[in-house]
């Protein structure tokens, strides 16, 4: 097409990097059913799950790099593209990180240990609940586009990054439970399962942490 | 003289073909800047731009295409230099018609962006000063015509990012932008209808029997402002909160509002297209004829006869209604990320542009002056990714359009000169 006006709109890449995001969460999500099996050590299962986690996972992957792709030199956009290329690299290392919790807790098919497994859960649970917000944050940016990264759509997206921090330290609260509960344990498991426990409570951990520097990122690039 | 005597009316009807095809082009091509845009933003249905083209394009070429009709048959070249010799300067009206309809054929075949505008003042400057002398060409005037191509999307650039600049302050950035954007549109509305009418006005509308004073320029343009806020209204009301989609994107119903805002926007983009390129096609037809019709007298007085404006008016109609949907729909489909609300605002900066450029006789590239306000936008953050790519290719489209309007214009003006003598 030789029109000027035809070739002067490239793709936006701020819808695909909410659809990334979305991939990102039920990634994350699946992390759910996943341990259930783990706990049940019904590991047919756990590895249906695994293999779910992997594909998601693989999903962004893509998607990350088709966005980067889309985002040459020469546009010219309402953010800066190191902004959106920093921030779409943050939301897929929460989906690393869950993989990589699946994958170990499936290879050395770890045995959580029952007195556990409630607080396991509400840790799991609550990390999985930072994700989420961080997705309803990311989800927020076709409407910060349309009022072009100004006033009251700001605040609100202020306001959920406010909420994500808040979700964060409680994630963080129980963590300190579940690691108390496998200290007073670790006397009756072998070592080495116990050290790996530790890595995956940290890493479980860590996906909230990441979960909350998406927030964050975008933050930053409200700010300027 | 004899050559106009007796060949004068085959000339006559030759540029007639040639201006009407012209038009047809202008229809079937550049349209679709005027109705792409709204199309894209699923304000109108290709039908229905369709059918507003046709009606506001007529009608800016009718009404107000004289001005910019008049800077192509007379304002670039001087016809008074011409009276010893008047069928140089048919030959040379033709030539331009002819280099600019098969430089325009040759682009469009291979997907080179080039504006029918330069190209057909490419190539009556190129006729007058190889043809003719290279003191044939007022080149004051060109001067200011080629500034204009900077000015206009520049101006049209300004107006847009103000004009989105207070959308985004009235409206969109505050807590409940549908209320507010009920409320602020209809002034937008009047705005469109105020300032296509109140130009069209005051350049004069005699030829069809208007002779209006300021003051009642002024009034009549109030009351065509009010008129297309009652009937933006009317339209308006039916609009209501659709909790479903603002589920998924919080102002699709926002964005409603604005695409029956962009229905006008539409309407006067058409008529300011209509107003500034017709002139590609008839001005050299309008010169031609004045020769042909005094028997070779040049009166360089004489007005544009009616005719051929509706003539032009009808070649883009015709054209847009034969060939403009397929280019509409084309354009429609790759622009969609320019949502109402923006649309609007570059339609109503580069129509106002336009329409003002029109007014002063000065013949612009609409495509270009679009590319200005889309940037305008672009500038105040209302558009996720612009290719910037494209100016570039726009000052190539400059450097070449220009030289290749005027080789072929020479060249035909030789041909024609050599074939009747």
């Amino acid at each position: 097409m030789s029109n000027p006006i035809f070739s002067l709109f490239a793709s936006s890449p701020f819808l695909p990097m909410q659809e990334h995001m979305k991939k990102v969460l039920e990634c994350v999500q699946t992390l759910e059913n996943f341990i259930l099996a783990v706990f049940a050590e019904d590991w047919e299962e756990a590895r249906q799950h695994q293999e779910t986690i992997n594909n998601l996972e693989e999903i962004a992957d893509d998607l990350k790099r088709e966005i980067r792709l889309k985002l040459p030199d020469g546009l010219f956009m309402p953010v800066s593209r190191t902004d959106l290329i920093d921030l779409i690299g943050l939301q897929d290392r929460i989906a690393n990180k869950s993989k990589d919790i699946a994958n170990i807790m499936l290879g050395r098919q770890m045995i959580v240990p029952k007195p556990m497994h409630s607080a396991f859960c509400e840790f799991l649970e609550s990390s999985m609940k930072v994700c989420s917000k961080a997705n309803q944050v990311i989800q927020e940016l076709d409407e910060l586009l349309e009022t072009g990264f100004r006033g009251f759509e700001v605040k609100k997206v202020e306001a959920l990054i406010f909420e994500l921090d808040d979700l964060e330290d409680i994630t963080d609260s129980h963590e300190r439970d579940v690691r108390q509960q496998l200290f007073s344990l670790e006397g009756d498991i072998d070592a080495v399962q116990v050290m790996f426990l530790y890595k995956v409570i940290d890493w479980i951990g860590e996906v909230a942490n990441r979960a909350q520097a998406v927030g964050h990122r975008l933050h930053l690039m409200l700010a300027r | 003289m004899e050559i106009i005597d007796h060949s004068g009316m085959i000339l006559l009807w030759l540029t007639i073909a040639f201006g009407f095809f012209m038009a047809w082009g202008v229809g079937a091509n550049d349209v679709a800047n005027a109705m792409g845009t709204s199309v894209g933003a699923g304000a109108l249905t290709i039908k229905q731009a369709v059918m507003i083209a046709a009606i506001f394009e007529f009608a800016g070429a009718y009404l107000a295409g004289g001005q910019v009709t008049s800077t192509i048959r007379r304002g670039i070249i001087d016809p008074v230099l011409f009276t010893e010799t008047p069928e140089l300067l048919v030959y040379g009206m033709v030539a331009s018609l002819l280099a600019a309809g098969i430089w325009l054929l040759i682009a469009s075949l291979n997907g080179w962006p080039v504006s029918t505008t330069h190209t057909i003042v490419g190539a009556i400057v190129g006729f007058g000063a190889a043809g003719i002398s290279v003191d044939a060409v007022s080149w004051g005037r060109v001067g200011t015509i080629v500034l204009s191509w900077v000015t206009s999307p520049l101006c049209a650039g300004i107006l847009s990012f103000m004009l989105f600049r207070s959308v985004q302050i009235l409206i969109l950035d505050t807590d409940e932008p549908f209320k507010r954007a009920k409320k602020f549109i209809p002034y937008y509305m009047f705005m469109v209808g105020f300032v296509m009418s109140m130009v069209t006005f005051l350049k004069g509308l005699s030829h069809v029997g208007l002779d209006l004073s300021i003051l009642e320029s002024s009034l009549y343009s109030v009351l065509i402002g009010l008129v297309v806020v009652m009937i933006g209204v009317t339209l308006q009301r039916k609009i209501i909160v659709d909790e479903n989609a603002d589920k998924d994107f919080h102002y699709a119903s926002v964005e409603k509002v604005f695409a029956v805002l962009m229905i006008f926007t539409a309407c006067g983009m058409a008529f300011a297209h209509g107003s500034n390129d017709v002139a590609n096609a008839i001005g050299p037809l309008a010169a031609v004829n004045s020769v042909i019709m005094s028997g070779g007298q040049i009166a360089s007085e004489a007005a544009i006869p009616v005719w051929i404006l509706f003539l032009g008016g009808a070649g883009i109609a015709t054209g847009l209604i034969m060939y403009g949907h397929k280019v509409i729909a084309t354009i429609g489909k790759g622009i969609t990320h320019l949502t109402p609300s923006r649309g609007f605002a570059a339609e109503l900066a580069a129509g106002t542009t336009v329409v003002l450029a029109s007014a002063t006789g000065m013949p612009i590239s609409t495509t270009h002056t679009l590319v200005g306000a889309v940037l305008g936008v672009g500038f105040a953050r209302g558009i996720a990714a612009i290719n910037l790519k494209v100016i570039r290719t726009i000052f190539i489209s400059w450097v070449i359009t220009l030289p290749a309007g005027a080789f072929l214009a020479i060249l035909f003006f030789y041909v024609l000169k050599g074939v009747f003598g």
